[in-house]
């Protein structure tokens, strides 16, 4: 029996590691993070910072980078090291090379992005316990190749950046009546303060969970129909 | 711990580093976590230059408006709980708590500008504020930092006009009303912001109730 | 210094609730709020570990960390996750109903945002030993709070006809919503002083 199952073993074209993603074209890996998985707007992950900083379109694009650039840096170091780092203290290690690359993109923004920084203020920090980037590290790409690791982090980073950018909008358009800061319905339009306050950030996102819904619901019934 | 666990009582389970040696995974922790320490290390010194202009440049401005364009400033630093012209020896500039004065073309002294902040409060606004401390008139506020509910209580850093109702208010001490006022120690807080607008005018009272002795001790101790 | 700490504890409580008015911890705060009893077990849990966190913090601050504060990060999360683990074993062999209960919940509290945010701001804030336990407890009570809130709402709704499209979040977070606006009433508190 032992024998049998060694040579299973050996037969096999690479060890397939416990759980990790199936194999899929990298085009589909980069796309996935942007629609299919979105990972707010359908994992549900990162709520906190879409909803915190999403006042202005500025915020949004820098919060939108950072993470972008921790998710990438953190799933290049991870994949690329991902048969040296032990399994039982993964977490801890991934958990050290995220917040190295947070306290990077943090003092980067300090010197050089400095007004941007002060009203993002600890939110940028905060970017350590996104659960989207320890999100992809548990499940993406601590299993997988270095270019499928990437292209992966690439998707949901800009996926996460479209989200944060659909609320910046409609909270900065409709709250304040300028978009990155231009005046854009003159002087007697009245900003609707509330849509920046923090209620209008739960209420904004759960007015695009219900378009999503909505149009989820008429796609099914569509199909149903043609069932019929 | 638990992947030891799992490794013994399902040896079928081939995860790939069952049963690593605890040395193994204290070296890992250590290694990543140096790692991290030592190229944070290395950026920290390359972003401190910028990060410390910026943090001086935004000074300097707040001094200047705050006491209008003055020609020249002096700086006193507070050592323990007294004013002096020098820092002692390894001690920070930019960390300082510091007392700026500053003089019109003439040498004559316009007012004194210090940084003030109400800790634990419900808005926290940290302002420069510019008085005379001769006749305890403002000569003007700058917001530098604030947790203000955006689009209500920010207006105290953004509405231009609430800065100009405190210019040459008598501070004995400022009190805050509703209603227009031509008091001269009652400022008229702004619509809608009307909590932060306190905030402002309490940060103001105790910049001027413990900076104005401090002053006064410095210079009955001959300004030394 | 009781009117100091009676503020940071109120402020912290109702006015800059951590969860409806500064969104953090929103993660359990939509994935556990299904049930009372687990939102308020919760709720303690992460009060217990936030006093535990502004304990740890002011002796990282005071005695470690004054001379290298680019590695407040990196200490913060460390000391976070070895403590939310500490708590986790305790907890596991003292109350084994409780950790049952609490499952995957329990180390999700290391990246609840909300545990970190409270190191970061005590340090900004440089609040001394006392203020920062008050304000951790402030902090925890506020999300336990919500959590309450939230989870009574969401019990009622679970018999209740909603439309088909708001069945995911969207009503939630509506509800949410409305919350918040309650919770911006508190921001007229302590104006009169």
């Amino acid at each position: 029996m032992t024998a049998i199952g060694v040579e299973i073993a050996v037969d096999a074209p690479e060890p397939i590691v416990p759980g990790a993603p199936s194999p899929q074209p990298l085009w589909l890996d980069f796309w996935r993070g942007i629609a299919d998985d979105n990972p707010v707007m359908i994992q549900m992950l990162g709520l906190c910072p879409t909803m915190a900083i999403s006042n202005q379109v500025s915020n949004g694009l820098g919060m939108g980078a950072a993470t972008l650039f921790v998710l990438v840096c953190s799933s290049l170091l991870i994949s690329s090291l991902r048969k040296v780092i032990p399994n039982e203290v993964r977490l801890a290690t991934y958990i050290l090379i995220i917040a190295t690359f947070v306290t990077i993109s943090d003092l980067v923004m300090q010197a050089y992005f400095p007004l941007l920084s002060r009203t993002l203020g600890a939110f940028v920090p905060l970017i350590v316990v996104n659960c989207i980037i320890l999100g992809r590290a548990e499940a993406f790409a601590g299993k997988v190749g270095v270019r499928r690791a990437v292209a992966d982090a690439f998707g949901q980073g800009f996926g996460f950046m479209v989200a944060l950018l659909i609320m910046c909008i409609v909270r900065e358009v409709i709250g304040s009546g300028t978009f990155l800061g231009f005046q854009l319905f003159g002087p007697h339009y009245e900003p609707w303060v509330f849509m920046i306050m923090p209620p209008g950030g739960f209420l904004t996102m759960g007015l695009m969970f219900l378009t999503m819904g909505w149009w989820g619901e008429r796609k099914k019934a569509k199909l149903a129909e043609v069932a019929k | 711990m638990s992947g030891h666990e799992h490794s013994h009582g399902a040896p079928a389970a081939p995860t790939p580093d069952a049963g690593s040696s605890t040395a193994r995974l204290l070296f890992t922790l250590a290694f990543f976590g140096s790692l991290g320490g030592g190229i944070l290390a290395y950026t920290y010194q390359q972003t401190l230059t910028p990060i410390r202009k910026f943090a001086g440049e935004k000074v300097e401005a707040a001094v200047k408006e705050v006491l209008g364009g003055p020609a020249t400033i002096d700086t006193l630093f507070l050592v323990g709980d007294k004013l002096s012209q020098e820092l002692p020896a390894g001690a920070d500039v930019l960390e300082a708590t510091k007392l700026f004065i500053g003089f019109n073309e003439a040498g004559e002294r316009i007012g004194v500008a210090v940084e003030e902040w109400t800790p634990g409060f419900a808005a926290e606004v940290r302002l420069m504020v510019g008085f005379n401390p001769t006749t305890g008139a403002l000569t003007g506020f700058k917001v530098l930092a604030q947790t203000e509910t955006p689009g209500l209580g920010d207006k105290i850093a953004k509405d231009t006009s609430f800065a100009s109702r405190f210019m040459g208010k008598i501070v004995n001490p400022l009190k805050g009303t509703k209603n227009p006022t031509t008091d001269p120690s009652t400022v008229q807080t702004l619509t809608g912001a009307t909590i932060s607008s306190k905030a402002v005018i309490k940060v103001i009272n105790k910049a001027v109730e413990t900076w104005k002795p401090r002053l006064e001790a410095y210079e009955k101790g001959g300004g030394k | 210094m009781i009117s100091e700490l009676s503020w940071i504890f109120f402020s912290t409580l109702l006015i800059n609730n951590f969860t409806l008015a500064m969104f953090l911890g929103l993660c359990s705060f939509f994935g556990v709020t299904t049930k009372m009893d687990t939102g308020w077990r919760l709720g303690a849990a992460n009060t217990f570990v936030l006093v535990m966190t502004a304990v740890a913090v002011w002796i990282l601050n005071t005695f470690v960390l004054a001379q290298a504060p680019y590695l407040r990060t990196i200490a913060f999360i460390v000391v976070i996750a070895s403590l939310v683990q500490i708590v986790e074993m305790a907890i596991k062999k003292f109350l084994p109903v409780l950790f049952r209960e609490l499952g995957i919940y329990l180390p999700l509290i290391t990246t609840n945002c909300a545990i970190l945010y409270l190191a970061l701001t005590q340090t900004t804030r440089g609040y001394n030993l006392i203020e920062g336990i008050v304000y951790a407890i402030g902090g925890g009570l506020g999300l336990t709070l919500a959590l309450i809130l939230m989870a009574s709402i969401r019990e009622r709704l679970d018999v209740a006809d909603v439309p088909a499209m708001a069945r995911r979040m969207g009503l939630v977070l509506i509800i949410a919503a409305c919350m918040s606006m309650a919770f911006m009433g508190f921001a007229g508190m302590g104006s009169t002083g």
